[in-house]
C-alpha cells in the first residue's frame, strides 16, 4: 500500500474581497514507501499550496476544498485538533524554506528540541533534560552539526546551519513523510550544495518518503526518483527522474529543460518559456498551457488534457497523446 | 549611442575595508584590478560575501574606496561629490537583484520609467512619455501602451525586472552594472532577461558588468570573468577558457555548485 494517496486534491484562496483562486486543482498525488519525489514548477503554480495540503498546514485563506488524503491508509483531509496533532508523531512533516527563520531568537537549540519532544511525547517517555540533550546532539550528528550547537542561539549559527537546525528539529518527530519546500533556495549557492548533499543521505539512510518542493528543475533532477512538474494548480507531468531528463513528454517540461545548460560546453545556448503563467481565478478554458505553448493546436483550447500514459510516467497533452496513439496504429 | 563614445571602466588596485564596533577590520575587497573596453561585458563571479556587490557600490559611486582608484575614462570616481556625482549616475545606472523591491509600489511603469529622462535629460512630459513608449518596446513590453498604466503588482517578477532595465537605459547610460539581475526570477523567464542585456550591448554599445553566483548566467552573458573569493580576484580569462579549465579550486566549487542536469547524467554536452 501506498504512504500516502491523495485524490481530486482542490484548494481554493478565498481573499477578503476578489476572486477566489484555485491554486491547486484535482490532483492526485501517490506517494510509494521510501520514494523521494520532485514537485517543480514556476512560482505560483501551486506547489507550496500542494505540499502544505499534503501535510495538512493549510491556513486561512488557503482552503482545502474536497479531496480525499490517504496516510498509511487513514484520510487526514478531515482531521482536526488534537487527532491531526497526533498523526505528527511518525507521521507527516513539512521543512520550510525560510526554517532558518522560524526559530526563536531568544531559545537556545535545546530549548527547541525539549519544546517539540515534549509537546509530542507519548505517555510515559523520557523527557528529561539528559534525555532531550541525547537525542538532540544525535539528531544534529545526523545534519553534520556538533552537539555544542545545542546551546547556541539562532543569530549565533549560519544561515546553513540554522536549515539545518530546523531540519534536525523535524527529524525529532521520525516523521515517516518530509516534505521539503525549497529547502536551500535562501542559502548561498556552495552552502545549498552541501545541505542538499546531507537531505539525501539522510533520506537513504533514515528510509523516510520525501518530497522536494523547488522551482529548480536542475536540483529536484539530481535528488530524485521521479519528478511531478506542475502548471497552473495541475500536475502536468510525472515521469522517472532518469526518463524526464532523456525526453520530457510534455512541451512544459521541455521548456524548463531548455533553460538549463552546461555552462562548461563549447556551444551554450539557453531557451526559455514566453509568456506568463493564467491568472488562477479566471475559469481556464483548455488546456493551461496553450497560450504559451509552440505545439498548440485548436483543441488544446477547448478541452483541458486529462493526465494520460506516455513514456514510464504520464502527462497531460493532448498533441503528444494524439502522437503515440498514431504511432501506435 | 556608438561604442566609441563610451568610455573604458579602469579599476585600479581597490581595497575596501570595512570596521564593525569592537571588531577586527573586514577587507570585503582587496586589491582588485580589471577593466572593461568600450562594449565589453564582463562579469564578477562569486559566493556571498566575495565582495562583488561591494565592487559594485564603489564603481557606482554609491562608496568610496579605502585604497585605488576607479576611472570611468577621464573621471575619478571616487573624487566625486554632489553635482558631478549625479550627472555620473546618469553614465552608470545599476540593475538590482529584486525586482520586486526595486520599483515604487505606488507609480505606474509609465511614472517610473519617465522620470529618468525628464530628470537626467531635461526632457519635456511628450518627449519623455514617446521615449517610455520606445524603451518598453526595447525591453520586450509589447504594446507598450498595455503596460505604461499599471502598477508593479500587476507584473510578473520577469516583466518587472524589464521595467527595471528600461528604467535604467532611460537616461542613456554608458555603463550598466547588473547585480544579480536574474536571480530571483523563474529559471523559465530568466532567459529572456538574459537576452534581453545582451541584446542591448551589442545595440547601443554598452558596457555591461554582470555580477553573479550563476556560472550558466554569466557564460551567456559575458566575454570574460573574475572569479573573486574574500575579495579578492583568484581566477580570470575569458568566460569559455576559465569555465572549461579552471584553475582555481574556489572556480571547481563554484562551478560543482551549478544544478546541472545534464552534467549529472553524464551528457555534458547537448
Amino acid at each position: 500500500m501506498a504512504l500516502l494517496d491523495a485524490r481530486g486534491v482542490n484548494v481554493g484562496y478565498e481573499p477578503a474581497r476578489g476572486q477566489r483562486i484555485w491554486s491547486v486543482r484535482d490532483v492526485d498525488v501517490t506517494l510509494e514507501q521510501g520514494e523521494f519525489v520532485g514537485l517543480v514548477g514556476e512560482s505560483g503554480c501551486g506547489k507550496t499550496t500542494l505540499g502544505f495540503a499534503l501535510t495538512r498546514m493549510l491556513r486561512p485563506p488557503a482552503r482545502l476544498e474536497g479531496g480525499e488524503i490517504r496516510f498509511d491508509g487513514v484520510d487526514i483531509s478531515g482531521l482536526d485538533g488534537e487527532q491531526l496533532r497526533a498523526q505528527r508523531r511518525n507521521g507527516f512533516a513539512l521543512v520550510l524554506q525560510s526554517g532558518m527563520n522560524a526559530l526563536n531568537p531568544v531559545r537556545t537549540v535545546e530549548r527547541h528540541f525539549g519544546d517539540i519532544m515534549r509537546a509530542h511525547a507519548r505517555p510515559g517517555e523520557d523527557v528529561s533534560r539528559a534525555q532531550i540533550r541525547r537525542r538532540g546532539a544525535e539528531l544534529l550528528d545526523s545534519v553534520q552539526l556538533d552537539a555544542d550547537v545545542l546551546s547556541r542561539f539562532a543569530h549565533e549559527l549560519s544561515g546553513g546551519m540554522r536549515q539545518r537546525v530546523s531540519i534536525a528539529l523535524v527529524l525529532s518527530l521520525d516523521p515517516r513523510l518530509i516534505v521539503f519546500d525549497e529547502p536551500t533556495t535562501a542559502l548561498d549557492v556552495i552552502v545549498q550544495g552541501a545541505v542538499m548533499q546531507t537531505i539525501k543521505d539522510l533520506q537513504r539512510k533514515k528510509g523516510f518518503t520525501a518530497v522536494l518542493i523547488s522551482h529548480d528543475l536542475g536540483v529536484v533532477l539530481d535528488a530524485t526518483d521521479r519528478v511531478m512538474v506542475m502548471y497552473a494548480g495541475r500536475i502536468v507531468e510525472d515521469q522517472p527522474s532518469a526518463e524526464l531528463l532523456r525526453g520530457p513528454h510534455h512541451p512544459y517540461t521541455e521548456g524548463l529543460l531548455s533553460s538549463y545548460a552546461d555552462p562548461r560546453a563549447d556551444e551554450v545556448e539557453l531557451g526559455g518559456i514566453p509568456g506568463a503563467p493564467p491568472d488562477l481565478s479566471l475559469p481556464q478554458a483548455g488546456c493551461s498551457f496553450a497560450p504559451r505553448c509552440p505545439l498548440v493546436e485548436p483543441i488544446c483550447h477547448d478541452a483541458d488534457p486529462p493526465l494520460t500514459l506516455l513514456g514510464a510516467g504520464s502527462a497531460a497533452c493532448h498533441v503528444r497523446a494524439s502522437e503515440v496513439v498514431a504511432h501506435a496504429r | 549611442m556608438p561604442a566609441s563614445q563610451t568610455p573604458p571602466l579602469s579599476v585600479d588596485h581597490v581595497v575596501k575595508t570595512y570596521r564593525s564596533r569592537g571588531r577586527d577590520r573586514v577587507t570585503a575587497v582587496d586589491d582588485v584590478s580589471f577593466t572593461i573596453a568600450p562594449g565589453a561585458a564582463v562579469g564578477l563571479v562569486g559566493a556571498s560575501g566575495s565582495g562583488k556587490s561591494t565592487l559594485a557600490r564603489l564603481i557606482t559611486g554609491s562608496e568610496r574606496p579605502t585604497r585605488g582608484s576607479i576611472g570611468f575614462g577621464d573621471v575619478r570616481v571616487e573624487r566625486l561629490r554632489a553635482g558631478r556625482l549625479r550627472r555620473f549616475h546618469s553614465q552608470v545606472q545599476i540593475v538590482f537583484q529584486d525586482p520586486y523591491g526595486a520599483l515604487n509600489p505606488l507609480h505606474t511603469v509609465a511614472y517610473t520609467v519617465m522620470r529618468p529622462s525628464q530628470n537626467f535629460l531635461g526632457m519635456s512630459a511628450a518627449d519623455a512619455t514617446r521615449r517610455m513608449h520606445e524603451l518598453l518596446e526595447t525591453v520586450g513590453l509589447t504594446p507598450a501602451a498595455q503596460y505604461a498604466a499599471k502598477l508593479p503588482h500587476q507584473l510578473s517578477g520577469g516583466q518587472r525586472q524589464r521595467v527595471v532595465i528600461a528604467r535604467a537605459l532611460a537616461c542613456e547610460p554608458q555603463l550598466i552594472v547588473a547585480d544579480e539581475p536574474v536571480s530571483m526570477l523563474d529559471v523559465s523567464l530568466r532567459a529572456g532577461v538574459l537576452k534581453l542585456l545582451a541584446r542591448l550591448r551589442e545595440e547601443r554599445g554598452l558596457s555591461l558588468l554582470y555580477i553573479t553566483h550563476d556560472l550558466l548566467s554569466a557564460r551567456v552573458v559575458t566575454d570574460e570573468i573574475l572569479v573573486l573569493n574574500q575579495g579578492k580576484v583568484v581566477e580570470r580569462g575569458n568566460t569559455k577558457d576559465v569555465l572549461q579549465h579552471p584553475q582555481d579550486t574556489y572556480t571547481v566549487q563554484l562551478l560543482d555548485a551549478v544544478a546541472n542536469p545534464y552534467a549529472a547524467a553524464g551528457e555534458s554536452t547537448r
